[in-house]
């Protein structure tokens, strides 16, 4: 039989600290727990065993949910990917799943013959398939881990509730980070350009709209008009391009009224066609859109953006060739 | 693939890919156990497809049907890969390994 390894249910101030790494991106390929099997608690034959990935975030949501009970846990080598991904992938899949209950010797180690899965791995896993290939019946558990005393406690059944994927504010906003460090080089090489055209107020523009498509757009995600989420981006774009285009008005009162008109226009293509566009990058973030959906998506809006945002450069350039009429 | 089955309350402007043969259905309850969306419903003598629109074509339902009486071309919507693929001319991916972690 091969080795057990133990685990409990406690967060200490170390994974709480590894915890706050992964969420901001820090060296996010690195956070793996050793594939196998776990005790916790402890656990007679006839405990229940708990399957999971091998990403730290899915295994510590696991195991503190686990706190009181006396239960196994297998954890797949899923190379450090969460439940979900791994199993669009497959690497949280069938053969996984079959592989490591033979080398774990499952079968020796429990008397019954059931596995408790997260629904979310369902995609790669076909329970008939493992069940005639280990013996094993594979029980869908809830989808969220916190939810497993509940289902225990019903007797290993999932309200209609537990079933359903929800996308929560607390969910939508750890995701802000890592996508606003993704687009980070692009917003410092267009603050330069912005700058370069506009000064400040460029820098304004720029800032306005990296706000707004990584951080406001996943936390206002469910109030915004439209199921399609380049509409969503596109309408938040209108939106703050609001105060900009006030703030020009005011600001430049005495400048030629077609620099500013042309500027203005420039300004508000700019924040509909880029916050589009960045809200359409968040369907891969998000438990809602098909791909057939978002493949509609990109047909009909990118060409929309694409020209919105020549539309952009080419009224900011005619803006900026008045700048030189006054100059020389 | 359109039109081969019965495919159950689909509307023609279909936004997604699933098809659901209910001839086949041998009512195990698979599909609405595993479906995040609720887009499957037990039934009495077969699953019901009840919420068609909200699929988002993960593949559970179709992986763990034990008769193969539902096909989706799965995949997770992800902007970034299929534009990316859509200018190259590439085939499309699911997602890099550096992708949704
Ligand atoms: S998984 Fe297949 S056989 Fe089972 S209820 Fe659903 S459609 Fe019917
Ligand atoms: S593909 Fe996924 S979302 Fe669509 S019906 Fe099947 S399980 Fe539900």
């Amino acid at each position: 039989m091969a080795e057990m390894m133990r685990t409990d249910s406690v967060m200490t101030s170390k994974d709480k600290r590894e915890h706050v790494q992964i969420r901001i991106g820090y060296h996010r390929m690195d956070h793996k727990v050793d594939p196998g099997l776990y005790l916790i608690g402890v656990p007679s034959a006839a405990s229940p065993v708990f399957v999971t990935s091998n990403y730290k975030l899915s295994f510590d949501a696991l195991r503190t949910s686990l706190n009181g009970f006396d239960a196994y846990v297998l954890v797949l080598d899923t190379k450090g990917i969460n439940v979900w991904c791994a199993a669009g992938k497959g690497t949280f899949g069938t053969d996984e799943l079959v592989g490591r209950i033979e080398s774990s010797g499952l079968k020796d180690v429990v008397s019954h013959r059931e596995v408790i899965l997260p629904q979310l791995g369902a995609p790669g896993v076909a329970a008939h398939e493992v069940k005639r290939r280990t013996g094993f019946q594979v029980i869908y558990g809830p989808v969220r881990a916190l939810d497993i005393k509940e289902f225990m406690d019903a007797g290993k059944k999932a309200s209609k509730e537990m079933r359903r994927v929800r996308f929560p504010l607390k969910d939508r906003l750890v995701l802000a980070p890592v996508e606003m460090k993704n687009f980070v080089l692009y917003a410092l090489l267009f603050s330069i350009i912005g700058f370069l055209i506009a000064g400040a107020f460029g820098l304004a523009v720029v800032f306005g709209i990296y706000f707004a498509g990584l951080l406001l757009f996943p936390l206002l995600l469910p109030y915004l008009p439209s199921k399609d989420f380049t509409m969503k981006g596109m309408f938040l774009g209108g939106l703050i391009s609001i105060p900009l285009v006030a703030a020009t008005l005011c600001l430049w009162k005495d400048m030629d009224p077609i620099e500013v008109a042309s500027f203005d226009a420039s300004i508000v293509l700019m924040c509909v066609s880029v916050v589009g566009y960045l809200g359409l990058n968040w369907t891969g973030c998000t438990p809602y859109p098909s791909r057939t959906g978002v493949r509609r998506e990109i047909y009909r809006y990118i060409p929309i953006i694409a020209a919105m945002a020549v539309a952009a450069t080419v009224l900011a350039l005619v803006a900026g060739l008045f700048d030189m009429g006054a100059w020389f | 693939m359109a039109g081969e089955c019965s495919c159950q309350g689909a509307p023609s402007d279909a936004v997604n890919t699933l098809q659901y043969d209910m001839n086949r259905c041998v009512n195990c309850g698979r599909c609405s156990q595993v479906c995040p969306h609720g887009v499957f419903a037990p039934g009495d003598f077969k699953a019901q497809l009840v919420n068609y629109e909200a699929c988002m074509e993960c593949g559970a339902c179709m992986v763990n049907c034990p008769v193969n009486a539902i096909k989706v071309e799965s995949g997770v919507g992800c902007a970034n890969a299929m534009i990316k693929s859509a200018l190259l001319g590439r085939k499309e991916v699911i997602c890099g390994d550096d992708c949704c972690k």
